[in-house]
């Protein structure tokens, strides 16, 4: 922005601004999709709950990170074969792993373990059902 | 007033207190605590005195933060051989300021460069103190940091949600001002009708109905309305002015309260207990110039014991000592290295420690793996101006709203100036907001916050320049904000925790009951330094 508009008042901005003045100034527009709405998550398919979760520590390739203590990939994750492994990680956390399936139902949770267990390189053809999770919740 | 034993003519505080305890018992010692002002506080009980002979034992402290510091500040002092290793290039750990010319790396290799203006910072972690919080403050007098208050209420501040008041938010002493009036009158009126008699006696029903006038600002008839005595709490449709006012005259004009029942619909009523509660009292503090200074101020008097770039891949122990290897971070595949004390003061977050292979018994180490992580976001935005200040007479404090976002706070020092100013503009913990924050890339996160302040504040998008975002669960030296203790949780491990097993003794504030708190890392450091300092004198 332009020093001599930097005491210019809010209204005599808006007046002034050219549509170049408004994108210059403007922060990056916003891509993704809607947040949730409460303290539940609102995401209702595998992809878009890994997207909104799951990535935030294990990536968005499924690769995990390293750092003084490391988020474990979940490509290849050999733990993944037994549906309950995942279920129950999700629902119940491990470690420092929060129990984000707290803030989602049983079909969130089959659903984003479903994702998981098909995708990354991971091809575990039985599908984990909502009455799976129910059982499995602490 | 120095020492009331001997003489019998000046009695000291704790004397006086260890009297009342010895003749009337502890119900009586704990009223006379609270009302000499020590039942609400944190527990601290002033400098640590450790005596005695250590022989040359040695301490080697895992962690710089303010828990790893304190220890090492305290051990050194009692004549300990001290070393300290960090995984930073930094120390202060969570006690961490990011200022113009910083460049902050997350997990999954999204780095960030500040650009603030020089004079312009961000904490991404703790940012407040309260005033209970004494051993914090302690050390902040002994090390010479200066402090300025925080402001956690401004009652110019605003309240929002998107649905209620069609979006517009609402000044916190309105809010504040009118629930409290409606809920007066309406106990006033049930109380003149006799309705409580059961529970109030006569005598102390006139006194009730006085007290709820003067609580509520109602009027003569016990009602709140649109009049001057409201209008002195909540606010003027038209403030007093001088002279002739420019013509319309300087006469303070009141204001139409807001209706209790769309109060209680816009559930903005929820955010009043963020004043209420005793840890957002007045007085907060800050450190003038960011939250850093109280790791620097460590580092000033303890740097010189700290190994950086040390990451901890094995705490190993046996009768003789412990031995701890680290590798550098930046080159894992460098021959790791060995680090060899007497005892091991370890102050790595259990997000990490539970990680590491560790030679603590069973119940420890189930201590160690039962606490997750939080999971907070903090998002710093610089402006061109201080235009809620300037447009908005908001100074300092903090506006909640409901959005994902949270919170905006505003900067609580350059207050009334010209020029730039960075605001907090979202502070989100736990809940699904914070972990869809996290997930996204860092300027997807600051273009969001953007996007939603503008709710709040319409002059966002026009005066915005540049903003850092941190998602804890991305931070590589804590994964996480901090340990997010369950009550059953606490019930099974707290106490495992919190033992010397061995030769190893844990500390921070995942070992206190001040999850999160700075203070909770420094009691738990001085209470873990004690025992084990009574560990080492007695064998």
């Amino acid at each position: 922005m332009a020093p001599c508009l930097k005491h210019m008042t809010v209204a005599a901005l808006l007046a002034l601004a050219s549509p170049a003045t408004a994108a210059e100034n403007a922060a990056p527009h916003p891509s993704g999709p809607p947040l949730s709405t409460g303290f539940k998550f609102t995401e209702d398919n595998g992809a878009d709950l890994y997207t909104a979760v799951c990535q935030g520590c294990h990536m968005p390739d499924g690769k995990g990170a390293i750092g003084a203590g490391a988020y474990p990939p979940l490509a290849g994750d050999p733990n993944l074969a037994a549906a309950g492994n995942p279920v129950s990680v999700v629902v119940n956390g491990l470690r420092a792993m929060p129990p984000v399936g707290f803030m989602m139902s049983d079909e969130q949770v089959a659903a984003v373990v479903n994702y998981v267990r098909t995708h990354f390189g991971n091809n575990y053809p039985d599908a984990v059902k909502p009455e799976d999770v129910k059982v499995l919740r602490h | 007033m120095r020492d009331g034993s001997g003489s019998g003519t000046a009695v000291s505080r704790r004397d006086l207190l260890s009297l009342i305890g010895t003749v009337a018992g502890s119900a009586a010692m704990y009223q006379a605590t609270a009302s000499l002002g020590f039942a609400a506080d944190s527990g601290y009980r002033g400098p640590i005195a450790l005596s005695g002979d250590v022989r040359g034992a040695s301490v080697l402290i895992l962690g710089a933060g303010l828990a790893g510091m304190t220890a090492a500040f305290e051990l050194r002092k009692a004549g300990y051989n001290v070393a300290v290793l960090e995984f930073n290039l930094r120390a202060g750990g969570r006690n961490w300021t990011l200022r113009g010319g910083d460049t902050y790396t997350e997990l999954g290799g999204f780095t960030q460069a500040c650009e603030f203006e020089a004079g312009q910072y961000f904490n991404p972690g703790p940012w407040r103190i309260p005033y209970h919080h004494r051993a914090l403050l302690d050390y902040c007098k002994r090390l010479n940091v200066a402090l300025e208050p925080f402001v956690e209420l401004n009652h110019n501040a605003y309240l929002h949600a998107a649905d209620a008041f069609g979006g517009r938010p609402q000044r916190i002493r309105e809010i504040k001002a009118d629930f409290q009036g409606h809920v007066a009158e309406l106990l006033a009126k049930t109380t003149a009708q006799g309705k409580l008699d059961e529970a109030v006696s006569v005598e102390d029903k006139e006194r009730l109905l006085q007290a709820l006038r003067s609580w509520g600002a109602l009027d003569q008839d016990y009602a709140y309305k649109k009049n001057l005595i409201s209008a002195r709490v909540r606010g003027y449709a038209k403030g007093p002015g001088g002279g002739l006012d420019g013509g319309v005259g300087a006469a303070p004009v009141a204001g139409e309260p807001i209706e209790l029942a769309d109060i209680l619909k816009s559930e903005l009523w929820e955010y009043l207990r963020n004043f209420s509660q005793l840890d957002f009292q007045t007085t907060l503090f800050q450190p003038t110039g960011g939250m850093d200074m109280i790791g620097k101020a460590f580092a000033n008097e303890v740097g010189d014991l700290i190994r950086y770039d040390a990451k901890v891949t094995r705490i190993a122990q046996d009768d003789g000592g412990v031995t701890v290897t680290y590798v550098d971070p930046k080159a894992p595949a460098s021959p790791p290295q060995l680090a060899k004390a007497d005892w091991c003061f370890c102050t790595i977050p259990l997000s990490i420690l539970s990680q590491i292979p560790i030679d603590v018994g069973p119940r420890m180490k189930a201590a160690i793996d039962a606490v997750p992580y939080a999971s907070a976001v903090k998002i710093g935005l610089q402006f061109t101006r201080r235009f809620w200040e300037e447009d908005e007479a908001i100074y300092g404090g903090i506006s909640y709203t409901d959005l994902p976002i949270r919170q905006i706070a505003y900067p609580n020092s350059g207050l009334n100036r010209r020029g730039r100013g960075v605001l907090l503009g979202a502070y989100i913990f736990e809940g699904s907001n914070a972990y869809e924050f996290a997930a996204m890339p860092p300027a997807e996160r600051v273009a969001r916050a953007v996007a939603l302040g503008a709710q709040v504040h319409p002059q966002y998008p026009a005066e915005f320049e540049n903003g850092v975002a941190v998602a804890w669960q991305r931070v590589p030296f804590s994964l996480g904000c901090a340990g997010y203790w369950t009550e059953k949780a606490r019930a099974e491990h707290y106490g495992d925790l919190c033992q010397i097993d061995g030769r190893i003794v844990l500390a921070g504030e995942h070992a206190s009951y001040l999850p999160a708190w700075q203070e909770g890392a420094i009691l738990s450091s001085l209470d873990a330094v004690t025992r084990l300092h009574h560990r080492v004198v007695k064998t």
